[in-house]
């Protein structure tokens, strides 16, 4: 596969060895404020939010490892399931609820994204962009389920049980009567897709993208 | 007291004779223990959930570390039903090791190089802190079951006096297993101002009828033991060892998992290639919960364990606060940190979930751990690695967060 990434990029973000939308995240979010960061690993965004920029960071992760490692290094993560364990958090609990590449895992997208508004006064996402030119290419040329960086798991053995592209995310945030803030597309080089493109650029070369949210009114 | 008599008769003289040793370092732990002991008197009574005041209660305790100059390195450890004071020091009576010396100690998790540590015997104990085997100073002669009930809001309460004694105000973490762990979170709802952090491990809110109905089966093996003589068994010099014993079996096998049984013991014979067709220990795993019963009998006071298990069997937590555990933690500043063990069948990895849920309801800061191990409820006190690195992690990012110096290098 020979093709050339289209040069669209509003510079590079930092990455410094960490995940490229974790810093992306991060910088949505206001210094010192609440956060709960869902599906939160071993605490590397949380770790990043804490030191960086100030926040009461608490997560809740899926996998024993995860937790136990993140715990053994002081930062307040629950073993739990967001897919259940959302439901148990008061209203307004959080400033920020995030999810980062864990929404396509969840049983219960719309759910979870639901819970997230309810928890949180934003809610930030972020996703592997399934409409991505060379998920499509892949589909399109070989007919196979795409296998890249982003999304590196066969079908039949991937937590990724709910792909969805940009528009069918900015879908559901219409649907759920939800306000975009901010939206962000990184294409595969990790730099961030212009701003002033149409959405149909975006959901074509964003590889991952991050989105803020808000209820509105 | 030496008219007591050895569980086993068959037993050699030598080892008779040292159990008998045991017994009676046991009986005089109860009044004078091997450890310091606050006294409170009439002035200070202890007024307990039962509706009736303590007017003479003592507390015996243990501390390991200095206490630093502005006195907030200081970390309770609760211990579970059958514990002690004990904790990182070889036992008074039993000569073995303190009963969380994997956990506390100098580079231990809790480490008593860095942080001041407390543990008191509980109310209702036999180790120093008033209970069924004190003397009752009206008396002279041992409360017996004229001790009224004790609860774990009781022991908890004691503790607080305990710590006004010794002038402290804050705890940088109250840590406990199993009815320690109880302890713990009846702390952070009772003083959530005097604890900055809790650590409870392998516990529940509440007991649950199935463990209520296990102790209910140990309690009725002691009473039912002729020498239990209605509870005066220590005025009348007799020991109700078989019933202790059988209620000890019996409990015993509740602390441990089938996987661990099965691979201490497996279906293994005693000393014997074939069985014996009688009833005899004829398996390994008889032979050992027959040891454990007997080494239980001669250091634990039978009374004791009535009231001990039954204030676990009254503990549920939320039950104080209208049913709804969360509003137990309403606007609680405490940092929490929850562990379970997969193969605790005893207190299940979801009475921690329900803690923690009721945490999170409430706004918490709340860690929660569920380790993997095949040890059973007795995985807290045993060799769990990653219950150490969580230990660890999570105190010394507490002692961070409570104006702490950082530990040493090492």
């Amino acid at each position: 596969m020979a093709l050339r990434e289209p040069v669209l990029d509003e510079g590079a973000v930092r990455t410094e060895g960490g995940r490229v939308d974790l810093v992306v995240v991060a910088e949505m979010v206001k210094p010192g404020s609440r956060v709960l960061d869902v599906g939160a690993g071993d605490g590397e965004l949380l770790e990043l939010l804490a030191t960086t920029r100030g926040c009461d960071a608490r997560g809740i992760e899926l996998s024993r490892e995860g937790v136990n490692a993140g715990v053994a290094r002081g930062l307040a993560i629950i073993q739990g399931d967001a897919d259940v364990d959302l439901a148990h958090y008061p209203d307004d609990a959080f400033d920020y609820v995030i999810l980062s590449q864990t929404l396509q895992a969840t049983r219960r997208p719309r759910w979870v994204l639901e819970q997230m508004l309810r928890i949180g006064r934003r809610a930030i996402v972020s996703f592997p962009n399934f409409g991505h030119w060379r998920s499509r290419l892949d589909l399109l040329v070989n007919g196979r389920m795409p296998v890249t960086d982003n999304m590196p798991f066969a079908w039949y053995e991937t937590p990724n049980i709910h792909f969805c592209t940009i528009r069918d995310f900015v879908a559901l945030a219409e649907e759920l009567d939800a306000k975009m803030e901010k939206a962000v597309a990184l294409n595969s080089a990790g730099h961030r897709v212009r701003v002033d493109m149409p959405w149909w650029v975006w959901n074509l070369m964003g590889e991952q993208a991050v989105f803020r949210l808000t209820r509105k009114a | 007291m030496t008219s007591f008599v050895p569980p086993d008769a068959s037993a050699p003289k030598a080892d008779a004779e040292a159990e008998d040793a045991v017994e009676t370092r046991a009986r005089q732990e109860a009044d004078d223990p091997h450890s310091p002991v606050a006294r409170f008197g009439p002035s200070q009574p202890l007024r307990l959930d039962a509706g009736v005041l303590l007017p003479h209660l003592q507390i015996g305790y243990q501390t390991y570390g200095e206490l630093n100059a502005a006195r907030t390195n200081a970390v309770l450890v609760c211990h579970a039903l059958t514990g002690d004071q004990h904790a990182a020091n070889l036992n008074p009576v039993t000569g073995k090791p303190g009963w969380w010396e994997t956990l506390v100690g100098p580079g231990k998790p809790i480490d008593t190089e860095r942080f001041h540590v407390i543990c008191a015997n509980v109310l209702g104990g036999c180790m120093g802190t008033t209970g069924p085997s004190s003397t009752n100073p009206a008396t002279g002669r041992p409360y017996g079951l004229d001790m009224p009930l004790v609860t774990i809001r009781d022991m908890v309460n004691a503790q607080a006096m305990l710590l006004d004694h010794l002038g402290i105000d804050k705890l940088l973490c109250v840590a406990g297993g199993s009815m320690g762990g109880m302890q713990v979170l009846q702390w952070a709802a009772s003083y959530p101002e005097r604890v900055f952090s809790a650590l409870p491990i392998a516990t529940a809110a509440r007991h649950s009828a199935q463990n209520i109905a296990f102790h209910e089966v140990g309690r009725q093996a002691v009473m039912a033991d002729p020498d239990w003589r209605g509870g005066r068994y220590l005025a009348e010099g007799v020991m109700p060892y078989r019933g202790l014993a059988v209620a000890r079996m019996a409990a015993h096998i509740t602390y441990m998992s089938d996987q661990a049984l099965h691979r201490k013991f497996g279906r293994r014979l005693q000393d014997r290639a074939t069985p014996t067709f009688g009833f005899d220990a004829d398996f390994q795993v008889e032979s050992y919960l027959r040891h454990q019963g007997e080494a239980f009998v001669q250091r634990f006071d039978a009374n004791s364990y009535l009231y001990v298990t039954r204030a676990m069997d009254y503990f549920d937590l939320a039950a104080d606060y209208d049913g709804v555990l969360a509003h137990a933690f309403k606007g609680s500043k405490t940092r929490f940190c929850l562990v379970s063990f997969t193969s605790d069948w005893l207190f299940p990895t979801e009475d921690s979930r329900t803690i923690v849920h009721a945490l999170n309801a409430s706004g918490a800061n709340v860690s929660f751990a569920e380790i993997e191990s095949d040890k059973g409820h007795d995985a807290f006190l045993l060799e769990e690695p990653e219950l150490f690195a969580i230990a660890h992690g999570f105190l010394d990012s507490a002692a961070r967060a409570f104006g702490l110096p950082p530990a040493r290098g090492r």
